[in-house]
Parts: structure tokens; C-alpha cells; sequence
């Protein structure tokens, strides 16, 4: 194992109290991961369902229903999404900081990456209808666009996870070197298998609401469109039950206690569980009563997210206390050896 | 120093900010401040004249402002934040602290602002007549205020990086907030935006209005008109910065070392505000006289005038600060102007936790016994100098010695010299945080680096190594030991 760094942090006070700068960093972030997911997935079931449309019409008509979701969902992500980064440059600001630099390229490459993938949305959007007669490039379009979806939120997976065990920062070689830390791969395959499932109850959401004319337009009947988004939701959320708890085994062991952070893992399985129940319920009912539990699938399904969001907090703080202690220790004896130096260089001065 | 190092040996690390930052400020002033208020008033206009073509003309500029401001111009402001943070940690993790509510607040207004303007631009057609058409109009005036405000917000933050005035003695938010650069920025920077906008609107009007010479005519002369109302205004918020500039400098320097150079990059963007103006003005005027004969490259020729102008008044800014990234709290090498003392008497080597390996390219054909010098002249160049300079790339260290000291093999000793009064030829530069010793390594590294043209790879590709003395591991012995010797002496 290589040697576990301990840094001098910014000799600058925090600027709020922390609960209140981990209250925005867990809240806003919780806010800020729906809209990624529903943008993610958004893209990953447009996709699906413009190929299915190759082969029967009304398919490509939904495609279209959910991609016009894509672009409202990617801006509001977007600006979620600075919230929860300043709050954890603040409180994290040796740890973050480090990540990055460790995987510079490819933290810096999400820039030009999701500014393509954006343009690539809107023109597959907007070009649409004009792009009847060239379906081969349309696909392209969006089949791009999802595939960098698929990629940028692996950089920020790597380095929120790299930025908890600074034990590993000296064997980092760059981005692809820390991919190949094992524990990154369950927790991209959990937000992964997140995406299709929020994209699914949004689905829900939509065609819940949407009028007849609107409905009928996709060819679909209202009950087919919501049962198909239950089912986005319900088998990635079953598939969640074997990685989820993965995710939690590989993580390494950390100097903190993990107790909380089970129990509050586990209590979420619990919740899942009877969420994914009631979906399983609603799937099952006939034309007129499909939906009617909606209101309770999407409370439980916030409850996940909260109990997920409050977990990770619970062990990005078991994972770094007892470093960030050493850092404290180190800080504070590096600015009384710069107090010293300075006091005696004002000594000299004066003296001369 | 305490963060593993990123490194760009070609482009450079300040080249990275500059590209995505020169973007979004164009992208930020020309379609989102300047515009929103623009397009919102050619709504306002086509609604009182009930004339459909002006509302649809409208819309036309606002989808493009639309499209390029939610990708382009939204990720090159979080791009501004990834890139310092990758290029000067230090600096942007102080601001954060300094300004974190600061930064909140213009979170929340960014929100509000793109929550307007996709409103805007999706209920465009649905609000289309009667009251609803009342409220999306006044809708484009709140969404071109809320611009305005994340503009203002941001605008204190670069003042304050240029001089930070009573913030050092009284480090609260709002002493940093009111720097006194703020206002003379603001109020050159809101007419340049809305000038900006007048350019583009007249380009985009003639790229879509080819079918209706009478639109064309009228709107064309609209945008001149438009033009040479912010004009004066931007002239005055010009003279007022232009006047303030000095004062800033004088914070930031002796008196005694503004320069030739200094003074002349003044005069200069004195002569690039005027002379800029004058063209924009010519363009305007012509809008204003002979819409039906301005062809759709003219409006290109102001644009350029005033990217020029937003690229010089950015680079005066930028030179303003120096040698500080933060006006005499923090050097532009990210190091605290109170670390000096202990690490000109310690060296950089003695405190900082990591060190950047050398590739094979970079050693080169270095004997085995020269590495432990070159590793650590290579660290001394990654804390003292990397954060402005390249190896061999833009703006290198080895460019400006060629410079001064020809193509012939460089004496060390003159390097040393050199570096250790630079600052006093050149103040724009910091002076050298580190003592005797780093100065020795450093012309040792140079030597090399003018032998050796191999990229100086940084942290993201050749990892890190860490100062045995600065690890947990270490910590904690030393921490064991403390106690089993207070335990000895009870």
C-alpha cells in the first residue's frame, strides 16, 4: 500500500456552519442527481424506442414524446448541479481538489463532452421531423449523445470515489489508472440501473398528465404508456437489490464506523423493497386504476434517494474524519512555523 | 504545492482558462445580459404594433440565444470552475471562502435564470395573445434582469481578485463584495453587453430576414438605434475603469515599478475602447441611414471590435492583478504572500507534501546520478512556475531565457541570478518563494530543459509521490512517540 498523504489545507475558516454547508451539499446534490438521471435515462430509452420504431411506427412517436423531455431536464441538471460543487469544494476542498488533479484530462474533458452531447440532444430534437428520410443519421445522433452520457458520469463517479481514500492518491496514474480501483464499478452500475428506473416513473408522470390528443398521438393507450414506464421502473429497481448491496461490500474499509451508514442502507432496501411491490401492483391493474398509487411509488422513491444521498454522506465522513483530523493537526503547525518565520523576518527588518 | 500538480506543457495552464473563460464571457455579455432585454423589447414592440413578423423575428434570436446559452454558454461557466481548479486550487479554494455566499446567491439567481428562460422560449407560443402576451413579455424583462444580476454578482468577484482594498485587514463578505474595482467594472462591462447584443441582433436579423426587405429595414435600423444608445454609456463605464486602473496597480505595486510596459498596455486599452467605438459607432450609423444596404458580413466587422476589445479589457484585468492572483493576499504561483517567509527560509522542498515524477522523456539522457537533482528542480519549476509558464510551450520558461541568453549553452549562475531578482526587472512577477538551494535546482532544471524538450508531464499523467515526512503514517508515529515520552518524563 502506498504512503497516505496529509496535505496543509486553506488556511481560510469555513464559511458557514458545516451543517448547513452539508445540508446544501446533500440536499442540492439529491436535486441535482434526479435531473441527471432523468436525462441519462431519458436519452437511453429514447434511443431504445426510436429503434424500436424502425420497425413499428407509433414506437418512434413515443420516442419523440420522451425526448422532448431531454433537453428541459439536462438544463435544470445542469444548474443543480453547481450548488452541490461549491458546497463540496468547501468542505472538501483537500480531498476534491486532489481528484481532480489526479485525473485532470478526463475531469476537464467533461467540458467540451457534455457541451457535444447537449448540441447533439437539440439536434436530434429539433431535427426530428426533418430527419424522417435519414433515420440512419438520426440514430447516430442520439446514439452519440447517449454514449457520452454513459461515459461523463463515470469521471465524476472516479473522482468523488477517489477523493475518500487518500491512501490510493500516490498509486493514481491518471484517469484510467484509477478506473481500475475495483469499488468505482458497482456504484456506476447502481447509478446506471437509477437512470432507466427515475426515467421510467417520469414516463409515469408524463403520460399521467398528458391530455388525450396527446396521448393518442403516440399511438399507445394511456394504460400501455404507464405500465411501460413502471416496468423502467420496476426491473432495474429488482436488479438494484444484488448491486446495491455489491456496491456496499466492495467499498473499502474505512477508518470511520460504517454502522450507520448499513443501517441506513439497509432501511432503504427495506423501503425499495415495497416500493418495487407497488409497482409491481400498479402493472398489474387494469386501464382505469393504472396510477393510482403514484403518489406513494414516488414518496417511497424519494425516501430511497434521501436515505441513499444521507448513507453516502455517512461514509464519505467515516471514510476521511480521521485523515481530515491529521490534515487539521498538520494546518495548524504549518501556520505556527509561518507565523514564526514571518515574526522573525519583521524581527530582522526592524532590527536593520 | 499541496495539491497534486495539473499541468498542460503545450497550451499552458493560463491558455486553459483563457479559452473557456473568453468564451463564456462573450457568450454570457452578447447573448444572455445584453440580449434578453433586447429581444424582450423587440416583443414588446412587435406587440404594440401588432406587427407578427417583429414578435417572430424575435423569437428566431431568442431560439439561437436559446440553443448556444443552455450548452455552450452554461457549461463554459462551470467549465471557468473546473479549470481553475485544476490550475489554481489555492486561489479558487480562498475565493470559495471568501465569496461562498456570494456565490450562492448568484447560484439561486443563475437558477431563477434559466428556469426564465426556458419559460420564456417554450410558452413563447403558447402566451401568444392578449394578457397572456403581456405576462411573457414582462417575463423577457424580469429573465434580462436576472441576467443582469448573475453578471453583477460574478463582476465582484474579478474586481476583487484585482484589488481587494479594506479585505485584508476585514475579511468579511461583504468588505470583499464592495471592492473598489466593482463598480467601475459593472459599469463598463452592462453597456458592453447590451452593445454586444445589438451587433449580433443586427447579424442574425439580416441572416433572417431575407425574404422581407421591409422587416430587414426596419430592424436593422432598431439595432443601430440600439446600438448608439449604450454607446455613451459605455464610453463613460470605459473612463471610469480606465481611471480606476491605476489605483489598483498602485495597490498592487510600488509606485516606482509601474513600467513602461504597464503604461503603455493603459494607454492602449484606452486607444481600444475609443478606437473600437468609433467602428461601431461608423456601423451604427450606417444601420441607421442605410438599413437596406448593410450586408451581412458588416455587423461581423463591431464583433470582432468587440471581442477584441473584451479580449484586451480581460488581459488588462489579468495584468492588473499581478504579480497576484488575489491583490496582495496570494501570488499568481498560488502561494500566500505570509508562506513567503518561511519558505524562502526553508525552500519549497521542505514543505510540500508532493513531488511530480519525471517520465523517461523528461530524463532523457540525464545520468542516474543527476535524477535526484532533476526531480527536485522539476518540483521547485511545478510549485514556483507552472502555474503561468511551460517547459517548452507557450509562454516557457526556456523561450525566455532563449530570449535573454541566446541559442549557446545557458551559465547557471546567471539563471540564478536572473530568477532571483526578476521581480525587480519584471514586476509583474512574483518574487521567488524559495531560498539558495531551490535556485540552484531550478538553473540546474533549465539547463536540462534546454537539452531536453520533452513535455513536462504533470500530476493527471505521472501521479504523484509523497514527502515521507507529510504522511499519516508518519504523522502518527511521530504522535506516538510525543506521548510515550510524556508518559517517561511523568
Amino acid at each position: 500500500m502506498s504512503a497516505t498523504p496529509v496535505p496543509v489545507d486553506i488556511p481560510l475558516p469555513l464559511p458557514a456552519p458545516e451543517p448547513v454547508l452539508v445540508a446544501v451539499l446533500v440536499g442540492f446534490f439529491i436535486m441535482h442527481i434526479a435531473f441527471v438521471n432523468f436525462m441519462v435515462g431519458g436519452t437511453f430509452l429514447t434511443l431504445w424506442y426510436e429503434l424500436k420504431g424502425l420497425k413499428e411506427r407509433r414506437y418512434d412517436k413515443l420516442a419523440y414524446a420522451i425526448s422532448s423531455t431531454i433537453t428541459a431536464n439536462k438544463s435544470i441538471a445542469v444548474v443543480l448541479g453547481v450548488g452541490p460543487l461549491l458546497a463540496i469544494n468547501t468542505l472538501y476542498t483537500v480531498y476534491f481538489y486532489t481528484a481532480n488533479a489526479l485525473t485532470g484530462f478526463a475531469w476537464i474533458s467533461i467540458i467540451p463532452l457534455v457541451i457535444t452531447a447537449f448540441l447533439l440532444t437539440y439536434a436530434h430534437k429539433y431535427f426530428w421531423h426533418r430527419m424522417d428520410n435519414a433515420k440512419g443519421l438520426h440514430l447516430a445522433l442520439i446514439t452519440f449523445a447517449s454514449l457520452i452520457f454513459l461515459f461523463v458520469p463515470l469521471i465524476f463517479l472516479t473522482n468523488i470515489t477517489l477523493m475518500l481514500y487518500p491512501d490510493k492518491w500516490a498509486g493514481v496514474h491518471g484517469f484510467f489508472s484509477a478506473l481500475t480501483l475495483p469499488f468505482i464499478w458497482p456504484r456506476y452500475a447502481h447509478f446506471l440501473l437509477a437512470c432507466p428506473a427515475m426515467t421510467g416513473l417520469l414516463m409515469v408522470w408524463l403520460f399521467r398528465r398528458g391530455s388525450d390528443e396527446d396521448i393518442a398521438a403516440t399511438g399507445f393507450e394511456r394504460a400501455e404508456l404507464l405500465r411501460k414506464g413502471y416496468r423502467w421502473a420496476l426491473w432495474p429497481t429488482v436488479l438494484q437489490f444484488a448491486v446495491g448491496p455489491l456496491a456496499l461490500l466492495t467499498l473499502p474499509a474505512v477508518p470511520g464506523s460504517t454502522a450507520s451508514v448499513t443501517i441506513v442502507f439497509g432501511i432503504s432496501i427495506v423501503v425499495s423493497a415495497i416500493m418495487c411491490l407497488l409497482m409491481f401492483a400498479e402493472t398489474r391493474r387494469g386501464g382505469d386504476k393504472i396510477g393510482s398509487s403514484f403518489g406513494a411509488v414516488c414518496t417511497l422513491m424519494a425516501i430511497v434517494i434521501l436515505l441513499m444521498g444521507g448513507g453516502r454522506h455517512l461514509y464519505r465522513e467515516a471514510a476521511v474524519s480521521e485523515h481530515r483530523e491529521l490534515v487539521k493537526e498538520r494546518t495548524n503547525e504549518y501556520m505556527r512555523e509561518v507565523d514564526a518565520a514571518r515574526a522573525a523576518t519583521a524581527a530582522q527588518d526592524g532590527g536593520k | 504545492m499541496d495539491f497534486p500538480i495539473f499541468h498542460l506543457d503545450l497550451l499552458g495552464n493560463r491558455g486553459l482558462i483563457a479559452i473557456i473563460a473568453i468564451l463564456h464571457v462573450l457568450i454570457n455579455h452578447g447573448l444572455a445580459v445584453g440580449m434578453m432585454p433586447l429581444v424582450a423589447a423587440m416583443e414588446w414592440y412587435g406587440h404594440k404594433k401588432q406587427d407578427a413578423r417583429w414578435d417572430q423575428l424575435a423569437y428566431k434570436i431568442l431560439f439561437v440565444c436559446f440553443l448556444i446559452t443552455t450548452t455552450v454558454g452554461a457549461l463554459t461557466g462551470v467549465g471557468i470552475w473546473l479549470s481553475v481548479s485544476l490550475v489554481n486550487p489555492y486561489s479558487i479554494a480562498s475565493l470559495i471562502r471568501v465569496f461562498f455566499w456570494g456565490w450562492f446567491i448568484e447560484w439561486l439567481v443563475f437558477i431563477t435564470e434559466v428556469v426564465l428562460i426556458v419559460a420564456y422560449t417554450l410558452t413563447w407560443k403558447k402566451w401568444s395573445t392578449g394578457t397572456a402576451k403581456v405576462r411573457h413579455i414582462k417575463l423577457g424583462f424580469a429573465l434580462g434582469f436576472f441576467s443582469w444580476v448573475t453578471m453583477a454578482i460574478i463582476v465582484s468577484i474579478l474586481g476583487f481578485m484585482m484589488d481587494p482594498g479594506n479585505w485584508l485587514t476585514d475579511r468579511s463578505l461583504l468588505v470583499g463584495f464592495t471592492n473598489p474595482m466593482y463598480l467601475p467594472q459593472l459599469a463598463f462591462r452592462t453597456p458592453l453587453a447590451l452593445m454586444e447584443a445589438g451587433v449580433i441582433a443586427m447579424f442574425l436579423t439580416l441572416c433572417f430576414t431575407r425574404k422581407d426587405p421591409e422587416l430587414r429595414t426596419n430592424a436593422i435600423r432598431a439595432a443601430g438605434l440600439w446600438i448608439m444608445i449604450f454607446a455613451p454609456l459605455m464610453l463613460v463605464g470605459g473612463w471610469w475603469y480606465y481611471s480606476k486602473v491605476p489605483e489598483a496597480m498602485a495597490a498592487n505595486l510600488s509606485v516606482g515599478l509601474l513600467t513602461l510596459q504597464f503604461t503603455e498596455w493603459h494607454d492602449l486599452l484606452i486607444k481600444v475602447i475609443v478606437g473600437s467605438l468609433a467602428l461601431i459607432l461608423i456601423v451604427a450609423q450606417f444601420a441607421i441611414y442605410r438599413p437596406n444596404r448593410v450586408p451581412r458580413w458588416l455587423p461581423l466587422v463591431p464583433l470582432a471590435a468587440i471581442i477584441w476589445m473584451t479580449g484586451h479589457f480581460e488581459r488588462v484585468r489579468e495584468f492588473v492583478r499581478k504579480p497576484y492572483v488575489i491583490g496582495r493576499y496570494m501570488y499568481a504561483n498560488g502561494i500566500r504572500v505570509d508562506d513567503y517567509p518561511l519558505l524562502q527560509r526553508d525552500g519549497l522542498l521542505a514543505h510540500a507534501t508532493y513531488s511530480t515524477p519525471l517520465t523517461r522523456a523528461e530524463i532523457g539522457k540525464a545520468q542516474p546520478a543527476q535524477i535526484p537533482q532533476l526531480q527536485q528542480g522539476k518540483d521547485v519549476f511545478m510549485i514556483a512556475c507552472s502555474r503561468c509558464h511551460t517547459g517548452n510551450g507557450v509562454n516557457s520558461v526556456t523561450g525566455q531565457f532563449r530570449r535573454m541568453m541566446g541559442d549557446g549553452k545557458w551559465d547557471p549562475a546567471a539563471i540564478q541570478a536572473y530568477l532571483a531578482n526578476m521581480h525587480d526587472a519584471q514586476p509583474f512577477m512574483p518574487p521567488f518563494p524559495g531560498n539558495q538551494n531551490d535556485l540552484k535546482l531550478l538553473g540546474g532544471y533549465m539547463l536540462h530543459l534546454q537539452a531536453n524538450e520533452a513535455p513536462i508531464a504533470g500530476g493527471q499523467s505521472a501521479g504523484v509521490t509523497v514527502n515521507p515526512a507529510y504522511t499519516a503514517e508518519a504523522m502518527k508515529a511521530a504522535r506516538s512517540k510525543e506521548t510515550a515520552a510524556k508518559e517517561i518524563t511523568r
